[in-house]
Order: structure tokens, then sequence, then C-alpha cells
């Protein structure tokens, strides 16, 4: 019984790759700029999921730390992002993905 | 956890998105502590599902989201995205199901009672020219997030 309930690494990293993969799916289909941020959040967390995970199975806490940057490079990437958001929604008075065609000509 | 994720991509209105985010965020936290992680644990409740969710909620609030709720909610290109999507998911599950060998099925037992103080220790000692770049980064963002949301740019 115990080895059936027994979670592995692999599992982990499965539940990661799942939720790396709804992430990817969000960014591509949603139109919300919005909801395309938090969809790459998502994807952030699976790699950090991953990174905890692979640090637990070494032992080591070098997983756990660069877990700690990546948590720090979401934060600065969520702040320029929605900055740029609210920018573009005052010129625009949209947050639609697809009208945001600036550099097209 | 899954199901929060998927509310997060197929909710109409970014706020449930946002709140279903949310429920993601704490799952992940409570895997870190499954996984003896409790500092990036407390980090990731903190940071995220306090800061960064915050910040989301207050950009929803200032864009205006009635119109948006009303319009097509995904974009011409799904058709394409969700094949592309399908076929990593494809990769995934090849690599998972030929590498299975690789991973070890137990894991080392750790000493998990002073795991903030070492992560403390790697944070400030190896990794400390990294920890320099990570707070310049942050005032490369600040000032960047100002200057975009200023009147006129």
């Amino acid at each position: 019984m115990e080895s059936v309930l027994h979670i592995t690494t692999l599992h982990y990293l499965v539940l990661g790759a799942a939720l790396f993969l709804l992430g990817v799916i969000g960014v591509l289909t949603r139109r919300n700029v919005v909801i395309v941020l938090m969809s790459i959040e998502l994807i952030l967390n699976a790699v950090n999921l991953n990174l905890v995970a692979f640090s637990r199975m070494w032992g080591g806490l070098h997983g756990q730390v660069f877990a700690i940057f990546v948590i720090t490079d979401a934060a600065a990437e969520a702040a320029v992002g929605l900055g740029i958001l609210i920018a573009f929604f005052r010129n625009k008075e949209t947050v639609n993905i697809d009208e945001v065609n600036l550099l097209k000509w | 956890m899954l199901i929060g994720g998927i509310a997060v991509i197929t909710r109409k209105n970014p706020v449930h998105s946002a709140l279903a985010l949310i429920v993601t965020l704490l799952a992940q936290a409570s895997i870190y502590l499954m996984l003896y992680a409790p500092f990036v644990a407390g980090v990731q409740i903190i940071l995220y599902a306090g800061g960064i969710m915050v910040l989301f909620l207050f950009v929803i609030m200032l864009v205006s989201i009635d119109r948006s709720i009303r319009e097509r909610q995904f974009n011409s290109q799904w058709v394409v995205g969700i094949i592309a999507a399908t076929a990593l998911g494809g990769l995934f599950i090849a690599v998972y199901t030929k590498g299975t060998s690789i991973f070890p099925e137990h894991v080392l037992p750790v000493v998990e009672n002073d795991n903030t103080q070492r992560v403390a220790t790697m944070l400030y000692g190896q990794y400390m020219f990294a920890f320099e770049i990570a707070s310049l980064l942050l005032l490369v963002a600040i000032i960047g997030a100002v200057v975009m949301a200023k009147k006129r740019i």
C-alpha cells in the first residue's frame, strides 16, 4: 500500500508539465492581455515547481535559491507588463491583444 | 491546482481568472511544503499571492472590463495555438515515458530544521553576485513601470 502512495519526482514533473501546458494554451489562445500575463505567471510557476522538485531529488538547496530568483523575475515582469498595459489602454481604449498593432505597417 | 489553472485560462471575467490564479498559487505553496521547502512556500504566498496578485487586481480595476467581457474571448489563431500546445504536450509525454529510469525512485532524506538559514547562507554567500543583479533588475523594473504608466509617454 505504501509503495502505491509513494510520490516520486516524476509525479511533480508531470504536474509541472501540465501546468506549463495550461499556461502555453492561455498565452496562445486568449485575447485579453491581463489573462495572457496571468498565463505567463502560470508558466513561471511550473518552472518553479520543477526547480524545487529537482532540488528535493538531489538533496541540495540550489534549486530553491533559483526558484526565489525566478519569483523575483516574475515580479519585475508583472510590474513592467502591467505598466505597458496601462499605457496601451490609455492610448487605444482596449485590452485585446490582436489590436496591438502599433509596430505593424 | 490543475482545476485552478484551467479556470485561469477559461473564465470570461478577468477577476475570476485572478481569483483562480490565487487558488493555484496557494495549492502550489502547499506542494512546496510537501517538498520540504518552507522558505520558498512562504515567499510564494507573500510575494505571489500577496504582492503580484494585488497588482493584477488593481490593473483589472483600472482598465475597464465591461466591454471586453462582451467581446470574443479567444483570438483568431486559437486553432493553431491549440495544435502547437498539443504538440508540446506530446513532446512532454514522450520525454517522460522514455526517461522514467533517469529519476530515482527513492529520494534522499533531507534534514529540514534549518532550511531558511541554509537558503539564506547560500543566497548571501555563493549567489551574492546574482542577488545583487536581481536587485538591479528590480530597480530597472520599478523605473520602467513608472515611466510606462506616466500620463504622457
